[in-house]
């Protein structure tokens, strides 16, 4: 279906690679940042944080740091009392899941190293760094429940409170659901006469590392109280603030100006949002705070952490019978804005592009004392694709068969869409050979396959390692019904107004809040084709609860197909408004107007008038037809009635280096099937961008604690986000299934690359040193950890005398004193 | 305080700073230099990328007091006359941004890793930037727009290849 066929001049803008109308300023430096907000009276906070993982706050002295220079109050949780407002979980994902309350700032015990503590304020932020030094807090250190497993035991509880770290258990069976078969008949029967691989894989914790540490500044001053914040979702913090402090939600204004990345990372209502709200009412002064980049790292919610533990069954020529996901999830220290249903996400996207017959998903939440988690770029489904992939991949290789030719005899044929699958979802688009196809072709994949066996062969001692990764995703969250059948507290709808000005251009208000992607150009391209109207006289404002009154903002790839949908919807809107209005002007029957590219024609004739006209017609509002209101513009909510399911073929090829574990990317070529592209430059940002946070996952990036429970891995000297020495240039291609769900036929391009990367990497590395005995290399793939794997069986035999035999003896000969 | 005096962007400031100040918080709160951001604390980030007498430096590694006499670019110094600095131009047209933070930090150094280099490889390109980070674009755009600015690339109609 090409679904553009209704819509005038679409292939005007829709498609073009126009270059961003955002770069103007951020080329220049004119960018308006949270942390650039400077107000008369401005007061800044800094914080005091918990250097311990669980611990009992026996006394806090502010007494030295109120008496410091210029600092205007200290307060603790006990100060702040309940007006501090709670933070909330906005996804239960089951009934009786257990979850601690979580104050932004206790005042009792603190659950993790750099929870708040108290908060200095003064009149300078340097004076407040300074005082905060000064508090006094004494602790109790109580025993803290770090690691994921040991918690999952209750050997040591993170709250002793609720009596147990088990937060809830969820479960989706496939023959209880009716969707499939029973898992445990599957394998069973595998076990007999078929073959079953059996996998633990550990998803290591994150950090989304946004680039923008958080912001915030509220205002107390005015009718309202405004609060900017360094926030992915300006309209979801508005409703919590009303929601948990008591302050009607028609008082509150919240703006996100600028935000400098999110990728998960700011989808959160977070502590210090809730202080300094707290805070500013209090003293009736503009506070602003700004983490540093070790509190960001500490404090900032982190991603993934899990372990998996997957029984995969199939018939002994490789048909897959049957797939069971049991998932241990670490929440860290409190249940997070969506928290548990990260890891849920991920029970609909394990089958992936596979006819599974019988599914089992089964995910346990486990509090812990560490920084909570929550939504991290792709959110549940890079953990169920690395999974799956993987598996995919070791069935393969105990087959003996070609991964690619595994994956394509069970994958959902493309003749075999609209497909409902095992997990309950109904695909409606997609080629997997087609991508596969052009992908095996860009990457030379049968060259390489060759090159690999030369190398083995030959005893290379640098051996080749080809990664397939063929995924799908659901994106554009969400339909509100299947959200409301989560138990998920709110919709997932979004929101768009149309306005035509008087004099020809046209604002266009989104509530889908970006921080990077590139909306204000491609939200132009569709209006212009829409209307009819130039590309640069639309203006998309949006991120300001004033102006932009309703949306769900921006996260799950939903932008576009959500809030592009709504976009259409209001835009369509504002010319059926126009219609009468131009047939009055035209003195002709409504009946006989056509609008074609931002002109209302009188069929037959040469008669015309443009949108612009109309609008400034509408607006003088001197000769209207009797009982029509004098204005164009329209709004439009529009609830989604599927997700989208973007999917694709990723090739990734790597040299190891099996003497010294050493890992060179030689080759990564992906091929996304994203239905319609509005702008093929932003598609491509997108996907490079996410392909490097998945690349990352596969080689670098960890968050570490210690065995205290402290993060070690807190700044960016030990964080290791890659560099452009790290990363290598990528082949990006397209093939087109245009979604059947929504008027662009598009599909989510925000997380695509992320959620497939990672198992392409890590099969590679696995592939390259598989005839080692290797199955797998746990994520990071350090150099360390593929040495360790290579040589696990002999055991890792000292290589001094192989060193050696690079350098003279007189060069290495000991001259120290006494030597001889 | 210290008193100190320097050209920021083609002006000239006369100031008392502390002495802790460090160049970075100096551009943004005294002067209003918004544009040079701080995005770590450690020096590794490259946010903060300013030149200092022609060549770059990390503002969040320097002291207010050490600029005194020296002469300061920011990104807000960069464009001339309206006129972009093809550095700039480059960032637009391959589009090498997206939230655009590390942006001013980024075209900072890629202007100095040419002044050095008028023509990177690759690879050379690369390692010039190494201490610039970059969490939105995978740094691929970044690295064709220095390619691009150093006239080695010719400016791309689209960029092909990327999306085909």
């Amino acid at each position: 279906m090409t679904v553009t066929e209704d819509a005038p001049a679409a292939t005007k803008e829709v498609g073009k690679d126009r270059r961003r109308k955002e770069d103007q300023r951020l080329i220049t430096g004119r960018t308006k940042w949270t942390d650039n907000i400077q107000l008369t009276g401005m007061l800044h906070a800094a914080m005091v944080r918990s250097p311990f993982a669980h611990a009992r706050i026996t006394s806090i002295d502010t007494s030295e740091a109120k008496a410091a220079p210029n600092v205007v109050a200290v307060l603790t949780g006990a100060d702040l009392g309940e007006g501090q407002g709670v933070c909330i979980n906005a996804w239960p994902i089951t009934p009786d899941q257990k979850a601690p309350n979580h104050l932004p700032m206790p005042s009792d015990r603190v659950a993790f190293a750099g929870e708040i503590v108290a908060v200095v304020i003064a009149r300078s932020a340097a004076e407040a760094r300074d005082a905060a030094e000064l508090v006094d807090v004494d602790y109790d250190e109580l025993p803290a429940a770090l690691d994921l497993r040991e918690a999952a035991e209750d050997k040591v509880l993170a709250h002793p409170d609720l009596g147990t770290n088990k937060s809830a258990l969820w479960v989706f069976d496939s023959g209880q659901a009716g969707t499939g078969g029973d898992v445990e008949e599957a394998i069973t029967k595998a076990r007999s006469d078929g073959i079953v691989i059996e996998r633990e894989f550990r998803q290591q914790r994150l950090i989304p590392a946004f680039m923008e540490p958080r912001s915030v500044v509220v205002d107390p001053t005015g009718e309202q109280v405004t609060m900017w914040s360094a926030t992915q979702i300006p309209h979801i913090l508005r409703f919590a603030l009303a929601a948990t402090t008591g302050v009607p939600e028609s008082k509150i204004r919240v703006i996100a100006p600028d935000v400098g990345g999110g990728f998960g990372g700011k989808l959160q209502t977070t502590p210090e949002e809730w202080i300094i709200w707290a805070v500013a009412r209090r003293l009736g002064k503009p506070v602003k705070y700004t983490e540093t980049r070790s509190e960001s790292l500490m404090s900032g919610h982190h991603g993934r952490d899990q372990w998996q533990k997957l029984t995969m069954a199939a018939t002994k020529d490789g048909t897959l019978t049957g797939f069971k996901v049991e998932l241990l999830a670490d929440l860290g220290a409190y249940v997070a804005i969506v928290g548990g249903g990260v890891p849920v996400l991920g029970a609909f996207m394990f089958n992936a592009i596979y006819k599974i017959p019988a599914y089992h998903f089964a995910c346990q939440t486990v509090l812990t004392n560490k920084t909570w988690t929550d939504a991290y770029r792709g959110a549940g489904r890079p953990e169920a694709t690395f999974g799956v992939e993987r598996m995919m991949d070791e069935l393969a290789a105990e087959l003996g068969m070609d991964p690619l030719e595994l994956r394509e005899k069970n994958w959902i044929k493309h003749e075999e869409f609209p497909f409902t699958t095992v997990a309950g979802l109904e695909y409606d688009s997609g080629n997997y050979e087609a991508a596969t196809d052009k992908a095996k072709e860009i990457f030379g994949y049968d060259e390489l396959r060759a090159e690999q066996q030369r190398r083995r062969d030959s005893n290379d001692p640098v051996q080749l390692g080809i990664g397939i990764s063929t995924f799908t995703e659901m994106c554009g969250l969400a339909p509100s019904r299947v959200l409301g059948s989560l138990d998920y507290g709110a919709g997932g709808w979004e929101h768009a107004s149309v306005r035509m000005l008087a004099t020809g251009t046209v604002e266009v208000v989104t509530g889908a809040s970006p921080h990077g992607q590139g909306h204000e150009t491609a939200w132009s391209q569709i209006v212009a084709d829409r209307l009819g109207v130039p590309f640069e006289n639309v203006e998309v404002l949006h991120g300001d609860t004033q102006i932009s009154h309703r949306g769900l903002d921006t996260y799950g790839s939903r932008s576009l197909v959500v809030g592009g949908e709504a976009l259409i919807k209001a835009a369509d809107k504002v010319v059926e408004k126009a219609r009468p209005i131009a047939a009055h002007l035209l003195e002709a029957s409504v009946d006989d107007l056509e609008f074609k590219d931002g002109t209302f024609n009188v069929k037959g004739t040469d008669k015309g008038m443009g949108i612009t006209e109309v609008a400034l017609a509408t607006f003088a509002a001197h000769n209207l037809p009797d009982g029509v209101e004098p204005s164009l513009d329209s709004d439009a909510t529009y609830d989604p009635v599927n997700f989208s399911f973007p999917h694709g073929t990723h090739l990734c090829a790597v040299e190891i280096d099996t003497e010294t574990g050493g890992l060179k990317m030689r080759k990564y070529t992906c091929v996304d099937d994203i239905g319609n592209i509005v702008n093929p430059l932003i598609v491509a940002g997108q996907v490079h961008g996410g392909l490097v946070q998945g690349i990352a996952q596969a080689l670098w990036e960890e968050a570490v604690h210690d065995d205290a429970g402290t993060l070690v891995s807190a700044s960016f000297v030990d964080y290791l986000v890659p560099t452009a020495a790290d990363t290598i240039s990528f082949d990006v291609a397209h093939t087109t299934s245009p979604s059947l769900t929504n008027t662009l036929g598009t599909k989510g391009v925000g997380e695509a690359g992320t959620i497939a990367s990672t198992p392409a990497v890590v099969n590679a590395v696995v592939d390259a040193i598989r005839h080692f005995g290797v199955t797998d290399v746990r994520m990071p793939c350090t150099p360390e950890r593929i040495y360790k794997a290579i040589h696990a069986r002999d055991g890792g035999a000292p290589t001094e005398g192989a060193a050696a035999a690079h350098f003279d003896a007189q060069d290495t000969a000991d001259r120290t004193d006494g030597a001889s | 305080m210290t008193r100190i005096n320097l050209t920021v962007d083609g002006d000239t400031y006369s100031d008392d700073v502390e002495p802790r100040m460090l160049l970075v918080h100096y551009l943004r709160e005294r002067l209003g230099k918004t544009g040079t951001v701080v995005g770590c604390d450690t020096s590794n980030c490259g946010a903060c990328t300013v030149h200092l007498d022609g060549h770059s430096v990390k503002s969040c590694n320097v002291l207010a007091v050490q600029a005194d006499g020296s002469e300061v670019t920011t990104i807000e110094g960069l464009a001339t006359d309206g006129e972009l600095h093809p550095m700039q131009a480059a960032f637009h047209e391959c589009h090498a941004l997206q939230c655009g933070y590390c942006t001013p930090g980024m075209i900072m150094q890629a202007i100095d890793v040419l002044n050095d280099n008028p023509k990177p490889s690759e690879e050379e390109i690369r390692v010039g930037l190494e201490g610039n980070l970059c969490r939105c674009t995978g740094y691929h755009n970044i690295v064709r727009a220095v390619q691009v600015a150093s006239g080695q690339e010719p400016k791309p109609a689209s960029l092909e290849g990327s999306a085909s």
